[in-house]
């Protein structure tokens, strides 16, 4: 049962370890792939929030993800063109600042979360992943067809987006800044877990009647959840536009929504560092199953089914047996 | 009339051709127990649950103390004052009993739940949660897993948490199943205590029980309720030995 704080730390230390190895081998890559996974880390830890606290199966955080993405590249493409967003009735300029857009990726993200929530989380179980999926794909298709900021070929950004005091340009000092931002977020989620909203909120996933009986409404906890998820993803996808120096539609898809569940789901729902455990599986699956053939993901899926079958806890819960239930916390 | 706290005035609901409530009428008085005795299938959980707000009634209204509360849903009729416990025992079964209880005082603050501070570190919770463990006797198995309780054990719990709501008037439908011998007689007991802190709709099937602890009985069979008195009234009443009580008797 105290297995698990261990585990986390080992990740933590990887996390820390295998970048700085590449820094000293000079094998910048390995730097790349490594930002990867914790921006994609990232996302899960978002969307592990809604689903593993709270049950809510969204098959739309992709939305959240390519807002960020967008709110990244939109501003960045303006500061380069030198052409302010919008002149009346007041002057919005682009910017390259990581701050003000990751600001923006936040609100946004939130705030189309919460009108998103608002309906979505009036149904369940299936109606609610058809809902969110739904959702998904209208921002799919609406930025495909929106030529203003690129259309199907998505915006490039042509210069990293910069951060007070650092050279982002630097893959290590990218990756620095990437890391601490998902300690940061890691952080902030185990406190919500273990909060009031997080014992109620997963008290609502087991049993809604039980919530409800003792006075607690739980829409407003489920909503709340889902805004925090979204804000979290969506500063994800903020992030993953500067590593790719670039956004597409892609962003948007119900694929992306599909892989960022396969991190939580292969690395353990609910499991703090469960996302963390599944994007770097993931990737590093990519890279070497990807490497012998290029239909890696029937391998990936049966690797789900599996996990699905025989170990629900994932990655973490077979590492570190079943936790949960501990309420010293 | 004045002194009733809860007050169901005219219920009535079908589930399509099934009466399951029909213009039901009861009342609940400040220090009582009244218990809501029928055979399986009376329609006796269904009325609970039209009382605790979680289904609507096609007619009729629910008055808790002076206030019309028809309207409103299971969250606002909790934060108003009604304490449930279920039949099939409702609780967060991964969760620990502990927990389960602390989430009760955490609805009884009547706010909206922190988002920062660990709850399970917050003593005035805790100590809530831990005295409502010991009045029903768990507190030995705070740290247990819910879902590793005994069947009697949950329905403990389910009490448990009903206590931590601090309640103005306590719905219990049928708390003693399971609970056996000894743990029946001693949930008697408490119940007998309890009823001075705030009223008790009792649905127990228990007959020694009911007939120990209820100031009023009253019988509800198909939906209706054909007879409300005291215990000596409804064991004298012909048309509930005949309808109920007698069946009882001769097996
Ligand atoms: N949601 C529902 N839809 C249709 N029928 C229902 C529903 N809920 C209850 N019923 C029916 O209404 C009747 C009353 O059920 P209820 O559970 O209230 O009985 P009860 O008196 O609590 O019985 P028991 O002593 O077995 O708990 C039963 O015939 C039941 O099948
Ligand atoms: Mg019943």
């Amino acid at each position: 049962m105290r297995r698990e704080p261990l585990i986390n730390a080992l990740i933590v230390v990887g996390l820390l370890a295998v970048p700085l190895w590449a820094y000293m081998a000079d094998e910048p890559y390995v730097i790349t792939l490594t930002t990867k996974v914790v921006i994609l880390a990232l996302a899960g830890v978002g969307l592990n929030l809604a689903l593993g606290l709270g049950g809510l199966v969204s098959l739309g955080h992709a939305m959240f993800f390519g807002i960020g993405g967008y709110a990244a590249g939109i501003l960045a493409s303006h500061a380069q063109s030198y052409d302010p967003i919008m002149e009346w009735p007041f002057l919005i300029e682009g910017t390259q600042s990581m701050p003000v857009i990751w600001l923006l990726a936040i609100v946004v993200s939130a705030l189309v979360a919460l009108a998103t929530g608002a309906l979505s989380l009036r149904t369940s179980g299936v109606y609610f992943i058809m809902i969110t999926l739904a959702f998904g794909q209208m921002f799919y298709y609406f930025t495909i067809s929106w030529p203003a900021y690129g259309g199907e070929d998505g915006l490039s950004i042509y210069v990293r987006d910069h951060f007070p005091g650092l050279n982002t340009l630097d893959p290590i000092q990218f990756y620095g800044l990437c890391f601490v931002i998902l300690l940061l977020a890691l952080f902030v989620v185990a406190r919500l877990a273990r909060s009031g909203f997080g014992l109620a909120l997963n008290a609502a996933r087991q049993n809604e009647a039980r919530v409800r009986a003792v006075g607690i409404e739980p829409y407003r906890l489920r909503l709340m959840a889902f805004i925090i998820s979204g804000a979290i993803t969506g500063l994800a996808g903020a992030l993953y536009a500067d590593l790719n120096r670039f956004v597409s539609p892609t962003m948007f898809s119900w694929q992306t929504s599909g892989e960022i569940m396969v991190f939580v789901i292969l690395g353990g729902v609910a499991r703090l560092f469960g996302p963390v455990a599944g994007a770097a599986l993931f990737i590093l699956l990519e890279e070497v199953l990807g490497g012998l053939s290029e239909y890696w993901h029937i391998y990936l899926g049966a690797l789900l089914l599996i996990v699905v079958l025989f170990a629900r806890g994932g990655l973490i819960g077979l590492l570190a047996g079943q936790g949960k239930g501990d309420d010293d916390d | 009339m004045t002194d009733a706290i809860l007050d169901i005035r005219g219920i009535s609901k079908s589930f399509g051709a099934l009466k399951a409530s029909d213009d039901v009428s009861l009342d609940l008085r400040a220090g009582e127990i009244h218990a809501l005795i029928g055979p399986n299938g009376a329609g006796k959980s269904t009325l609970i649950a039209q009382i605790a707000g979680s289904l609507k009634p096609d007619t009729g209204e629910v008055w808790l103390e002076g206030r019309n509360v028809t309207l409103d849903g299971p969250v606002a009729r909790a934060q108003a004052g009604l304490g449930r416990t279920f039949q099939i025992s409702s609780l967060a079964m991964e969760d620990t009993v502990l927990q389960n209880a602390v989430l009760g005082a955490l609805g009884a603050r009547h706010r909206a739940p922190g988002l920062w501070r660990p709850v399970m570190k917050q003593a005035d919770l805790r100590d809530t949660a831990m005295a409502a463990l010991s009045e029903v006797g768990l507190d030995e198995f705070a740290h247990f897993r819910t879902a590793d309780l005994s069947h009697g054990q949950r329905r403990q719990l389910e009490v448990a948490v009903a206590l931590t709501l601090k309640p103005h008037v306590f719905l219990m439908d049928e708390p003693m199943a399971g609970l056996g011998a000894d743990g029946s007689a001693l949930l008697v007991n408490f119940l007998h205590g309890l009823k001075s802190r705030a009223p008790i709709l009792l649905v127990e099937h228990d007959m020694d029980a009911v007939f120990q602890l209820a100031d009023r009985i009253s019988v509800l069979v198909y939906g209706r309720i054909i007879a409300t008195g005291t215990p000596d009234e409804i064991r004298a009443n012909s048309q509930v030995r005949e309808a109920y009580l007698g069946e009882e008797d001769d097996a």
